[in-house]
């Protein structure tokens, strides 16, 4: 009982992980129709910004486990991830709107170049970012169900993430923009929106999302400067299961994906569960083509 | 002077993908460029042209994914795949061969006591060599059947195909006792009872690659200048229309990514021998989008650019990428930008005067100012 | 009103009499529903063989959607539609309703830009061959088929050029003719007139109208003043059933009619309760307001 348990919560942890990889991917998609492919090398953005301010921070105080450092870090690596996007998406996507498969190729682009300039500042090894205390501990539930104090972080992380996300779509004049924008883009633009705006904030925002996963991710293991390909893939799947870029349906798949992963994984191998669920996912779109949401309309 | 504008000319000529009435200029730019393939040999040390070879193997690798993505619009992210898968096929046959009825050494170290059952029939070239054809194949006509009839297209169809290179590559490293794991399969000796290493049967490899890329061309060229290629080009298009103009999407889809894997797998076969290894890094989602680079830069849509994209960008890679690797990982990432956003018809697009994009930093003025500055009287 | 019409008895006398008792499609209680909302709601409907059919009705009417279940891109979730006297075409795929000879245009025009106007209709003429012979020479005869379709839709002299260069005009025609190589029994026009100038649109009438006798064809048009100097029969859509049927004069004096399209106090309050809901207003252009 207390084995599955764990199992289940562990599903619940990636699943909340790729979640925050995947509402970025399908807040661009659903609006601009475009992938971006870098969107790993965002991750790995936040990731490398949690290490960096934690290495600034030794420098000046010496303390390496400083828990405000860390929390300082969330804000921050959202912020510079969503930078950078900001920045990609100017520079170079908005370029490329009517050109999907375009955009993907050039985005891989950005994610080599960026990957090549971590390797560059941070060196090709791994580095570790040191958990503060606080989070080192465990939360016993029974004697049998121990659940670590990081993971329990990362979901609460995650869940707070959503609600922001939630209060800006639907209850922020920005959001009810971008909603708009989602649903017609003609219409939200000759009704005065700017979707350039939009557009922009909006692709900030999915790389700001995938700058936390990358900050909560330095709580799970080491880091490197191909971190992000790692989970994006995973992602992608979410976002394919999901359908077109439809919030509710990203949650739901994200649950259903990271669910599946762990417990297949659980009782075969780690191998044998990700073809598993690929297999799934190609049988599950035979029968619905358009994903678990689609747009509703004739 | 005269020479080079003539030589556009026949270029530019060769490169028209739908048109029908310069079909002999498609003939004379690949005729040339096959005579200095087969003439490479008295020029070009052993050394280099067990290098080119090689960037033959992906040259026909190239064209196998020009012509779903080129012409009919499907862009593969997974086809590094169906070139692994290829080799592999080889390098059963190679390793089985080179272990003299002995079971191989990688299988040995990994506990198996007997030949697993899927490898008995690759000791017999002629089951082996039609296998790395049908292999990949076959996978990507399920794969694409079930894709397609969900009619599934576009940036879904490439995030499932590279979805499927991260699955591919994980199980041929997880299955380290049939599939040689990390290392791939290597360390094989003879070919058809020859030594392998010798430079007889290494530049017997090299036609073979020329004579396999020339099929696959001819083969490519046979299929696009027909009403099948105009309906390729068709799908691209308006796939809806095709869909009611009472074909099936489907089925043609699924036929054209079939044999596409198909040629790959060839590709991927010819591959083993001469570089004497094949390997999962092979087939994973970094070298599967690679491909895609070598046809922007050569050329989407047609067959030649292909060609002579997966050479020059090889070219460059390895002049770069050995002393330089720093150097070449920012280089290929601008590579993608840059094809992309200013030289979308690439290499094949320039010759043909269709020309570059437009930076989008400069304006009209400031590019003809930047050019009569440098080239006084140069602009019209 | 009725002045606006073009002489319509003098084109009656030149076009076979439909046999109403013979419909080369018959649709039968068809109902559509989307997400709740019915857009077809009990429909019963017929064609003749060679007929000339108009398709009228304010928008939300499901005329789109009827041409939509006819050629399988939408399924009804009730009722039957019968082809050429035996084949039920809502259980079948789109391009097998192609080949039974079902053709469709759309509203925007559906072409393939890259290829040439003449590989366009070659293209669409392969429809019934098999791959092996899509790859060999095409057969003797077609491209004087192709000829002489694209002289019928007025194309001949753009053979050679890119489709994707021509106007729209020219490219509703090329829609036209790509649909007219292949044979059609059944010809489904979504809108063929819009967004084409004065001339263009009295070409595509003469064009429709020699091409009626030799097939059937049903019109979705919008465009009144078309529909009064074209359409002989025309059936009006209104809230997915039929409302009225007959020639344009009887129909424009049809008070239901009348009622529909202007909306008539009395009248609209209890059928806008009835559907609550529905997205589109039943307002549209006036039928017999001029």
């Amino acid at each position: 009982m207390e084995v599955w348990a764990l199992q289940l919560f562990n599903g619940l942890s990636l699943s909340s992980i790729l979640l925050l990889i995947a509402l970025g991917l399908a807040l661009s998609f659903g609006l601009m129709n475009v992938i971006n492919l870098a969107h790993g090398e965002f991750i790995m953005i936040g990731a490398y910004t949690t290490y960096a301010l934690q290495q600034a921070a030794l420098s000046f105080t010496g303390d390496p486990q400083s828990g405000v450092t860390f929390l300082i870090a969330i804000p921050v690596s959202f912020v510079v991830a969503g930078a950078a996007g900001y920045v990609v998406e100017n520079a170079l996507i908005r370029f490329l709107y009517r050109r999907p498969l375009d955009t993907l190729l050039a985005t891989w682009g950005v994610g080599l170049f960026l990957q090549q300039l971590a390797r560059s500042i941070f060196g090709a090894p791994n580095v570790q970012v040191v958990a503060p205390p606080w989070l080192g501990s465990a939360l016993t539930v029974t004697s049998d169900l121990v659940l670590p104090i990081k993971r329990v972080f990362i979901l609460a992380l995650v869940t707070a993430c959503i609600g922001g996300l939630y209060w800006y779509m639907y209850r922020s004049s920005e959001g009810r923009r971008m909603r708009g924008v989602m649903q017609n883009r003609e219409m939200a633009a000759s009704l005065g929106v700017s979707t350039r705006r939009v557009d922009s904030f909006t692709f900030a925002l999915g790389s700001g999302l995938a700058g936390i996963a990358g900050c909560a991710l330095t709580l799970i293991g080491p880091i490197g400067p191909s971190l992000g390909t790692f989970y994006v893939v995973d992602a992608f799947i979410v976002v394919i299961l999901g359908g077109l870029g439809q919030v509710p349906g990203t949650i739901l798949a994200a649950l259903i994906i990271g669910m599946l992963n762990t417990m297949l994984e659980f009782g075969t191998t780690a191998v044998v569960g990700k073809v598993l669920v690929f297999a799934m996912v190609i049988l599950f779109l035979q029968w619905r083509p358009a994903g678990l949401m689609r747009a509703k309309g004739r | 002077m005269t020479t080079m504008s003539s030589i556009i000319t026949v270029v530019r000529n060769a490169s028209a993908p739908v048109r029908v009435h310069d079909r002999i200029g498609s003939w004379i730019a690949p005729a040339i460029m096959l005579a200095v393939l087969l003439a490479a040999p008295a020029v070009l040390s052993d050394f280099r042209i067990a290098l080119l070879g090689k960037f033959l193997t992906f040259a026909m690798l190239a064209i196998s994914l020009n012509l779903i993505w080129g012409y009919a619009g499907m862009l593969s992210l997974g086809h590094g795949v169906f070139f692994g898968l290829g080799g592999y096929a080889m390098a059963m046959y190679l390793k089985l061969e080179s272990a003299g009825g002995k079971l191989p050494d990688f299988m040995f170290w990994s506990g198996l006591t007997e030949l697993p059952f899927f490898w008995a029939p690759f000791k017999y070239a002629w089951f082996a060599i039609p296998m790395t054809f049908v292999v990949p194949a076959v996978l990507a006509g399920a794969l694409g059947y079930l894709v397609f009839r969900s009619r599934i297209t576009g940036v879904y169809f490439a995030l499932i195909t590279q979805a499927l290179a991260l699955i591919v590559s994980i199980l041929f490293i997880g299955q380290q006792a049939y599939t040689g794991g990390t290392n791939g399969i290597t360390n094989y000796t003879t070919i058809f009872g020859y030594a392998l290493n010798a430079p007889s049967m290494q530049l017997t490899l090299y036609y073979a690659s020329v004579a396999a890329l020339t099929v696959a061309y001819l083969l490519c060229w046979w299929l696009i200048s027909s009403r099948l290629g105009r309906l390729l080009v068709a799908m691209r298009d308006d796939e809806n229309r095709v869909r009611f103009s009472g074909y099936d999407p489907a089925v043609l889809k699924t036929l054209v990514f079939s044999l596409s894997a198909g040629i790959a797998g060839v590709a991927g076969a010819l591959f083993t021998p001469q570089v004497g290894i094949i390997s999962p890094t092979m087939m994973g989602i970094v070298p599967s989008i690679e491909i895609a680079i070598w046809v922007a830069v050569g050329g989407r849509g047609v067959l030649l650019g292909a060609v002579i994209g997966a050479v020059v960008v090889n070219g460059a890679k390895s002049g770069l990428s050995e002393s330089f690797p720093a150097v070449w990982q920012y280089f290929l990432g601008l590579l993608f930008i840059g094809a992309v956003l200013l030289f979308p018809s690439g290499i094949m697009g320039l010759l043909r005067g269709e020309g570059w994009q437009r930076p989008w930093w400069l304006s009209r003025e400031q590019i003809r100012g930047a050019i009569s500055r440098l080239v006084p009287g140069a602009t019209r | 009103m009725i002045g606006n019409l073009n002489n319509p008895a003098s084109r009656n006398g030149s076009r076979p009499t439909p046999d109403l008792s013979q419909p080369i499609l018959s649709v039968e209680n068809l109902t559509v529903s989307f997400d709740g909302f019915t857009v077809l709601d009990e429909l019963n409907f017929a064609i003749g063989y060679g007929e000339m059919r108009f398709l009228i009705g304010p928008n939300g009417a499901g005329k789109t959607t009827l041409i939509d279940v006819i050629t399988g891109k939408s399924k009804p979730s009730k009722g039957r539609i019968i082809f050429d006297g035996t084949t039920d075409l809502s259980r079948r795929q789109e391009y097998q309703l192609v080949r039974l000879g079902v053709g469709r245009k759309f509203q925007t025009p559906s072409i393939f830009a890259s290829l040439t106007v003449y590989q366009n209709l070659e293209v669409t003429l392969g429809f019934r061959s098999r791959i092996t012979r899509l790859l060999g020479k095409p057969r003797r005869g077609e491209s004087d088929r192709i000829m002489s379709t694209l002289e019928e839709v007025g194309l001949q002299h753009r053979a050679q050029d890119v489709a994707g260069g021509l106007s729209h005009g020219e490219k509703q025609w090329l829609e036209i003719g790509m649909l007219l190589v292949q044979e059609p029994k059944l010809l489904l026009l979504d809108e063929p007139v819009a967004g084409m100038t004065r001339r263009e649109r009295d070409r595509t009438g003469e064009l429709l109208q020699s091409i009626g006798g030799e097939r059937s064809v049903l019109v979705v048009e919008h465009d009144m003043d078309f529909v009064r100097q074209f359409a002989q029969t025309v059936t009006v859509l209104h809230l997915g059933k039929v409302l009225s049927e007959g020639t344009m004069e009887d129909v424009q004096q049809d008070p239901e009619v009348i009622r529909a399209y202007l909306g008539n106090s009395r009248s609209q309050r209890p059928q806008a309760g009835r559907l609550n809901g529905r997205r589109e207003a039943e307002h549209a252009a006036p039928v017999a307001a001029d």
